[in-house]
């Protein structure tokens, strides 16, 4: 249980969120990628804080804010969501240029 | 008053102890519904019932999420009571026992939508709908009805919590709370008030569909919940086995007893709320209250720490 | 022991983020990935961070339950009766991502990471409680504020009566 192995598994959860998000069509699928995008950071953040510096409580603090800031997105991003589908009825990113102006 | 962990094969008995709680709340159940016959037996004949009854199925079920889902809230029952002392012992003095606790009924958001989707059935889905509605409502109330004895006994270990009550019971200086989360194990047992997700204007909702073995074990589930919360109730805010002449289990057994006696009986009391008003109550008077609670108690708390400096 | 535990767990956090995108029914899309993060809240756990990690599976799975509600209302096929594929650009995306956890996993092995300074104090909750009631009060206190601002503009956006006060 090293802090090569744990960051490993945040590279890991990293990429699959990423492909997630450059390849769903649908915004909702998008958001699902970010969330394991999110997920590999807190692993990281946790990790790096365990092996590193665990003295500060600075990691733990930062592992808090990270879940927090991935509430907001959700929230966000669920609300943008909607106001796009009330707008055209469509749900797909490809179509969502018109929300620009 | 010292607490004892139990060994690790204590899961067992501990088990066995929420079954009989279970079972003895279906007792009070059938024992307080209108004039019948059989009134008391009718636990037995229902569970022989349910064991012999072939399953049905619905067109297209996602068979794996159903059985999650209607197994799922007995598993949280016994998961929940782990960290539940009982007596004078317990099986898990978790450092942050009152986290764990309400990250298992955390858990029941995601089986009863599981145990609403899984059967592909119209009237089981909006059950589950109506059950997130009402958990949107009760959650936040419920964690600061957590976080009230939390704060009074300086620890998020529920065996702490008891220790701190060995001059006053908790119930004295926080009654808002203990209201609000017996009213919150109500509500994710779906039980009685909050039973909007299983009415009878849905067929039965999340109830519906399960038959056999499933129905057994999903209404077991609720009735292992009422048990493994009013024990929780008792030991957040009842004091725990405390009392006079008798051994603690004793007193942890009575109190246990009566209080999932009065949560058993509120259902032939008291109409079913509609998910939709009880939230608009819950964010406007009861969320306030709760918080007014926990300012009291963080007062009374400082001002405890402060006068033994 | 904790070696065994953790890879179980971080080979079901991964296979269960791919199953994400590749089952079918988007109820299983979404718990599927609410298993990710009950894997990575058992990690943190590991890492003797018990609060944080229950906290982790609580918040998650909560979120996921909102989450299945709105995959359910916007998604096409949320049963997954019929077998669909959304994707654009995969092959693409498959390059980039395979890249980057090539370059992610190549520094994470090879950087010389610091050596682990001190200890971790004996009791990690108070540790974090006091360091959020004290020290890092200030970043708390953005925080709620970003969690207002975050309330009232998804509420904006998602009001019936829409944005534009007409």
């Amino acid at each position: 249980m090293t802090l090569q192995l744990f960051l490993l598994l945040a590279s890991a959860l990293f990429s699959v969120g990423l492909f997630g998000a450059l390849s769903q069509q649908s915004i909702v699928m998008v958001m699902m990628g970010l969330e394991l995008m999110v997920n590999a950071a807190i692993v990281a953040a946790a990790a790096f804080w365990a092996f590193v510096s665990p003295s500060q409580p600075d990691g733990q603090v930062l592992v808090l804010v990270v879940i927090t800031a991935m509430t907001v997105e959700m929230a966000m991003g669920f609300a943008v969501a909607i106001a796009i589908f009330r707008a055209s009825d469509v749900d797909m990113t490809d179509l969502a240029a018109e929300l620009k102006q | 008053m010292s607490v004892t962990v139990w060994p690790v094969w204590g899961v067992l008995p501990v088990a066995l102890a929420v079954l009989a709680f279970a079972v003895t709340a279906a007792i009070l159940d059938s024992a307080a519904a209108p004039s019948g016959s059989r009134r008391l037996a009718a636990t037995v004949f229902e569970t022989a019932r349910l064991l012999r009854q072939p399953r049905r199925s619905t067109p297209a079920p996602d068979a794996l999420l159903w059985r999650i889902g209607t197994a799922g809230p007995l598993m949280v029952a016994l998961l929940m009571a782990v960290v539940v002392p009982f007596g004078n012992g317990v099986l898990s003095n978790l450092n942050v026992g009152i986290v764990w606790f309400n990250a298992m009924d955390v858990l029941l958001w995601a089986l009863w939508w599981l145990a609403g989707w899984g059967p592909n059935s119209m009237v089981a889905l909006v059950g589950a709908y109506r059950f997130l509605a009402q958990a949107l409502a009760y959650e936040l109330p419920l964690m600061f009805a957590l976080t009230a004895p939390a704060v009074a006994a300086a620890s998020l270990d529920v065996t702490d919590v008891v220790a701190a009550q060995h001059h006053q019971w908790f119930i004295v200086q926080m009654p808002v709370a203990t209201l609000v989360f017996l009213g919150s194990v109500v509500a994710y047992s779906v039980w009685g008030p909050m039973s909007h997700p299983v009415a009878a204007d849905l067929a039965g909702g999340m109830l519906a569909e399960p038959t056999g073995i499933d129905r057994l074990v999903a209404l077991a589930g609720r009735y292992a919940l009422l048990a493994v919360g009013a024990a929780m109730a008792v030991a957040l805010f009842l004091g725990g086995g405390s009392g006079p002449w008798f051994p603690a289990w004793a007193w942890s057994a009575f109190k246990t007893l009566l209080i999932l006696a009065i949560l058993v009986g509120v259902r032939r009391r008291v109409p079913v709320i509609r998910a939709e008003k009880f939230m608009t109550v819950a964010w406007t008077v009861v969320l306030p209250l709760i918080l007014l609670q926990v300012l009291v108690v963080a007062i009374l708390a400082a001002r405890d720490a402060s006068g033994v400096m | 022991m904790e070696l065994v535990i953790f890879l179980a767990m971080a080979v079901l956090a991964v296979s269960s983020g791919i199953a994400v995108f590749v089952v079918d029914s988007m109820a299983r899309a979404t718990f599927a990935l609410a298993v990710s993060f009950i894997a990575v809240g058992v990690e943190l756990i590991l890492l003797d961070m018990g609060y944080l990690g229950i906290i982790t599976i609580l918040m998650m799975v909560m979120e996921m339950a909102i989450m299945v509600v709105f995959m359910i209302m916007l998604m096409m096929n949320p049963g997954g009766l019929m077998p669909m594929s959304m994707f654009h650009n995969t092959r693409g995306s498959w390059l980039i991502s395979l890249g980057t956890f090539a370059v992610l996993a190549t520094g994470s092995l090879l950087i010389p990471w610091p050596v682990r300074e001190g200890e971790p104090p004996a009791d990690l909750t108070r540790a974090l409680g006091e360091a959020i009631m004290g020290s890092k009060m200030l970043v708390m206190i953005a925080v709620s504020a970003v969690l207002f601002a975050t309330m009232v503009s998804a509420l904006v956006l998602s009001t019936s009566r829409g944005r534009y006060d007409s």
